[in-house]
């Protein structure tokens, strides 16, 4: 497929293939617009299956061309059965999608990678972000790569560990007064006024395309078919929306066979705009102050909500959003029954899961994908309470023993 | 009241390039009206036929989104700044 050029989701309105991101008619979003070429089903696979294990093997279906010296490659990450998180939960065919396995250990690397690619393309100097965290370690690392400048935007109060992992990589770490909306309408601003490469802002149509690659490995990892239902975390709703589209490409290039993937939202009571849209049949949502635990899912004023909605309702999926309380149990339990530890986003994902699996929502023989897209290092002040202290003990037979053996 | 109002790119082609124009009102529905006289058109640009926000616009005054004021009936200060920006967000 080649870039044909942009287009508004909205009204439909033609867009040459430029730093553009909203439509000058109506506001809509713009997308990507591909040309299709000849290549399909087999063929088209047995060249993904020859390409890097990275994003970059699916560079068909992305806007902007692989910049071999300023790739990390990230994406390729494992597909894991989990029979153990399975088995608690009444599911036989539960996956998880690891995406902690990225870079900078979140699927933030994904979209990056494909915004710092188109980047280059428009010859920006500077990449930029507004971030809940994730997004600024991923931007900062890959601007290091590069030799480009760096400056990110977050809200005051988030997880030391996501602000040093990002600040390592000297980038201009700019901590702004308000929540992540505020930043947001800040970048906004700021890129009506300054040339800059914001990712998430005027490089947004081709950032989000990056996104889709974890519909697309998951497609592969389960053997050229879709899931009958995926579980993501929903923030603003752009992954989710992009992993839905990701498996309708495949579909339409013959690389899968057809079928409607249930499309399951998984959002933090307490920014749950869209899952309080989707309780009241509302199809408009209404923004929040986000107050959570997993703070790279607070966004009170999520743009692709309405779609999320639409794609939930129409896919036989839901949307459902679960406490810190559950959030923070989730996390614990998917660490002790998977081995893996994941960020309070993750935790939001399993305790969704869980919820809807108790109630009957999710078949015990559906072919489910969970996606655990961060790390839970990032986020240690989530559960650095909630577990057991280590057994303390003198260098000791005797006292390991008494402490050790007696308790275990 | 007379309020300043921050135009986004979109918009400048009605304000003759103007990133920042004057418009007056007692709330934001009449700024609105009447930054439609000064600039027409640039009403149908912000609501819809039912004189709603359209879904892809968000307006702030004085950076608080007016969604949690009292929307297009938000009472408006002397020298109040109003931003028109495009809904879009994702971390």
């Amino acid at each position: 497929m080649a870039v044909a050029g942009l287009v508004c989701r909205e009204c439909g309105q033609h867009y040459p293939a430029e730093a553009l991101y909203v439509c000058e008619q109506c506001f809509g979003p713009l997308e990507v617009q591909y040309t299709h070429d000849d290549l399909t089903g087999p063929a088209l696979r047995a060249q993904i299956t020859r390409g890097p294990a990275s994003i970059w093997r699916y560079q068909e279906f992305l806007p902007a061309a692989r910049v071999p010296e300023w790739d990390l490659a990230p994406g390729f990450t494992p597909l894991l059965r989990a029979d153990r998180l399975g088995q608690v939960l009444g599911l036989r065919h539960l996956y998880l999608k690891n995406d902690t396995r990225n870079p900078t250990w979140s699927f933030k690397d994904r979209v990056v990678a494909v915004a710092l690619a188109a980047a280059r393309q428009f010859g920006f100097g500077v990449l930029s972000c507004a971030s809940t965290g994730n997004l600024a370690n991923a931007v900062a690392a890959h601007a290091a790569k590069a030799g480009l400048r760096a400056i990110v935007f977050i809200p005051m109060g988030l997880e030391r560990a996501k602000v040093l992992t990002t600040t390592v990589y000297r980038p201009t770490v700019v901590e702004v007064e308000g929540t992540y909306d505020d930043v947001n309408r800040l970048c906004l601003e700021i890129g009506e006024e300054h040339h800059w490469a914001i990712a998430n802002v005027n490089l947004r149509p081709y950032y989000s395309e990056g996104a889709k690659t974890l519909a697309f490995e998951v497609a592969e990892q389960l053997g050229w078919q879709a899931p009958d239902r995926v579980v993501v975390p929903v923030g603003s709703g752009n992954m989710f929306v992009k992993i839905h589209k990701g498996f309708e490409e495949f579909q339409a290039l013959g690389l899968i066979p057809p079928k409607s993937v249930r499309m399951t939202a998984a959002q933090a009571e307490g920014c749950g705009p869209i899952a309080t849209a989707y309780r009241n049949n509302s199809e408009t949502v209404t923004p929040v102050i986000p107050h959570t635990v997993a703070k790279s899912l607070a966004i009170g004023s999520p743009a692709d909500g309405g779609y999320v909605l639409d794609l939930a309702r129409r896919t036989g999926g839901t949307v459902e959003s679960v406490t810190d309380e559950e959030t923070v149990e989730a996390i614990r339990l998917l660490a002790e029954t998977e081995g893996l530890f994941t960020e309070p986003a993750g935790g939001v994902t399993v305790g969704v899961l869980k919820k809807l699996a108790a109630a009957g929502a999710i078949a015990p023989d559906e072919v489910t994908v969970a996606y655990i897209t961060g790390i839970g290092l990032k986020a240690l002040e989530a559960v650095e309470h909630e577990i057991p202290a280590a057994i303390t003990i003198s260098p000791t037979l005797a006292s390991f023993e008494e402490r050790v053996l007696a308790r275990v | 009241m007379t309020v300043h109002v921050r135009i986004p790119t979109p918009l400048r082609r009605l304000t003759n390039g103007e990133r920042v124009v004057e418009a007056s009102g007692a709330d934001l529905a009449e700024a609105i009206a009447d930054l439609d006289r000064r600039f027409p058109g640039i009403r149908s640009k912000i609501l819809d036929d039912r004189g709603e926000v359209l879904r892809f616009v968000n307006i702030f005054v004085n950076e608080r989104d007016i969604r949690f004021l009292s929307g297009l009936a938000t009472p408006l200060t002397e020298g109040a700044e109003i931003a028109i920006i495009p809904a879009m967000a994702g971390g």
